[in-house]
């Protein structure tokens, strides 16, 4: 009794921790102009829909919400279609430099942004890939490759060979055991490493600040991040804007909270 | 044999080439040019070989000294404390009880939030007039409100709490996978032979835990040392250059300033910070390991 009593204190204690600061600024965007003024702060607000309707009109939130789309969606697509041979390749041919290679790449996740910023934007500039999708796109897919390739590789050593010999008995080239046997058994994980490589892209922030200077390429982040306000800040459609962005992970991250943590898992502890 | 070799390299190569292009080209183009002089706008004015220069202009630079200082204070006070609250909330979903898994899904949130949204929130939250934290400390009374982020001693605490505030659900994953990971006969043994629930932690849980441990404060210092979003969003650097941590500052230098040269070698500075810790974590994380399999 006493412990399922500490038990329940604790999770409540978790559960404000993790939704309280959260809620609060989810909430003031829900406020009137006068309500987000008042001193004290007003908790609850009148449900108010004045900052969204400021934040999707006047600032072009819509634009924003688009180009993040775009961007995740490619960066996460085509980086999947890179990482699925891949760690296909590191999973089952036993090569000399296959843990050299998987090294390399967590030592890449590893590097501080900054470090590979400034070549990255000449050699972007050199392409005139700078304020165009493609050119944050591709940055993308290099970061996240590391991620999407350590999760699968995971999750196709998983597969039992004894299938795939079969198959090959059978005379199924390589490439077809992959795209016929490994990916549909796999699916969860495949889903799973692309959601993470979707979160990661959807979340980027310091690469799309210095490819995308246009606010017409723009991604919600740096918009969110730039919100303009020379004397007041607009705090009404900041938060606004950051609950739209926010409302799609937290529906996923709700939805596929056991994929997640697996991934997670096969990226981090298993490695 | 040698065909199957082609093969794998064929389904290598397209992850060889954007890992080569975007990140190891980089990396040594960032070394090399930190022994250069060039402006990033204007390439055609060329480089200047410079040798040394810019190392010793970095190591008497005033505000780089404050920029290493602050940020590792900033990975010093923020990683221990979401160790603490990580295990403290590892420990708690590891316990078998009802809505664990709604539990699990709530510890993602701050995890799955975007950085500049929960830098956003924290900046508001400490906002001087309309923030829950002043509203918290001093309820309706005003005149006693603080400016946390206008303020050089409490900028970095507020950095700080809003990074533990995200991360430590993190650190509480991986550390999770670390308790799945211990058997329960070792508990139920101990359970036996009469130790007291401290006892049991003190002398299966953490020790158990040690390369679970040793990889999330590998994962943390690595973005601790890198941290940026959080300062752009809701500090840029200030108040005079209180949180002006190493990543923000060379980022100025080199994408505000333009000073290329100056700004690879304060990148190529935060590189070897963090490749000379994870050396020695994953060092300490093997032998966590070679241990972990001997007992």
């Amino acid at each position: 009794m006493k412990r399922s009593l500490m038990l329940s204190i604790f999770s409540v204690g978790i559960g404000v921790y993790c939704l309280l600061p959260y809620l609060w600024f989810a909430l003031t965007s829900w406020k009137s102009p006068l309500e987000l003024m008042a001193i004290p702060p007003k908790l609850i607000p009148s449900f108010h829909w004045d900052f969204y309707r400021a934040a999707l009109e006047e600032r072009g939130l819509l634009r924003y919400i688009a180009n993040s789309i775009i961007v995740a969606g490619a960066a996460t697509c085509i980086s999947m279609i890179i990482s699925a041979p891949a760690a296909y390749a590191l999973a089952r041919f036993q090569l000399a430099w296959t843990k050299g290679y998987l090294l390399l790449l967590l030592a890449v996740s590893m590097f501080p942004q900054i470090a590979i910023a400034g070549p990255v934007w000449s050699l972007l500039n050199q392409l005139g890939w700078l304020n165009t999708y493609r050119g944050v796109v591709v940055a993308y897919i290099a970061l996240s490759l590391p991620l999407a390739i350590w999760i699968l590789t995971t999750f196709f050593r998983e597969v039992p060979r004894e299938i795939e010999e079969a198959a090959l008995i059978d005379g199924c080239s390589r490439l077809q055991i992959l795209y016929k046997i490994v990916l549909p058994i796999s699916a969860p994980g495949i889903f799973t490493a692309g959601l993470l490589v979707f979160i990661y892209a959807w979340n980027e922030f310091f690469f799309a600040l210095i490819i995308l200077t246009n606010p017409d390429v723009q991604t919600l982040p740096v918009g969110i991040a730039l919100f303009p306000g020379e004397y007041t800040m607009p705090w009404g459609d900041i938060a606004a804007a950051s609950t739209l962005a926010t409302l799609p992970l937290i529906l996923l991250t709700l939805l596929f909270q056991r994929g997640i943590i697996r991934g997670l898992a096969a990226g981090a502890v298993k490695g | 044999m040698r065909s199957s070799h082609r093969l794998a390299i064929l389904f290598l190569l397209p992850s060889f080439i954007f890992v080569g292009l975007f990140a190891l080209y980089p990396i040594f183009e960032s070394f090399r040019l930190s022994f250069y002089r060039s402006i990033l706008t204007l390439p055609w004015l060329g480089q200047k070989s410079v040798g040394w220069e810019n190392y010793v202009d970095l190591l008497t630079d005033p505000v780089a000294a404050q920029s290493l200082r602050i940020t590792l204070i900033f990975a010093a006070v923020s990683i221990p404390l979401e160790l603490v609250i990580g295990l403290g909330m590892a420990l708690v979903m590891n316990e078998v009880f009802r809505g664990r898994g709604l539990m699990r899904a709530i510890v993602l949130i701050p995890w799955a939030i975007p950085t500049v949204v929960s830098s956003q929130m924290w900046r508001f939250i400490f906002n001087d007039r309309y923030g829950l934290f002043n509203f918290i400390l001093f309820g309706a009374d005003a005149s006693r409100y603080l400016a946390p982020l206008a303020d050089p001693t409490l900028a970095p605490m507020a950095i700080i709490v809003a990074e533990v505030w995200k991360t430590a659900p993190f650190v509480a994953l991986i550390l999770l996978a670390g308790l799945q990971s211990i058997p329960d006969d070792l508990y139920e043994a101990a359970s036996i032979d009469g130790a007291t629930p401290w006892e049991k932690f003190r002398h299966i849980t953490l020790p158990l835990i040690r390369p679970a441990v040793l990889l999330a404060l590998l994962f943390r210092t690595i973005d601790a040392l890198r941290v940026f979003d959080l300062v752009f969003v809701m500090t840029q650097g200030g108040p005079a250059d209180a949180t002006n941590v190493l990543s923000f500052y060379g980022y100025k230098k080199t994408f505000a300033e333009g000073m290329v040269g100056y700004g690879s070698a304060i990148a190529v500075g935060i590189f070897l910070i963090s490749l000379t810790l994870s050396i020695t974590y994953l060092r300490l994380f093997q032998a966590s390991r070679l241990e972990g399999s001997r007992q």
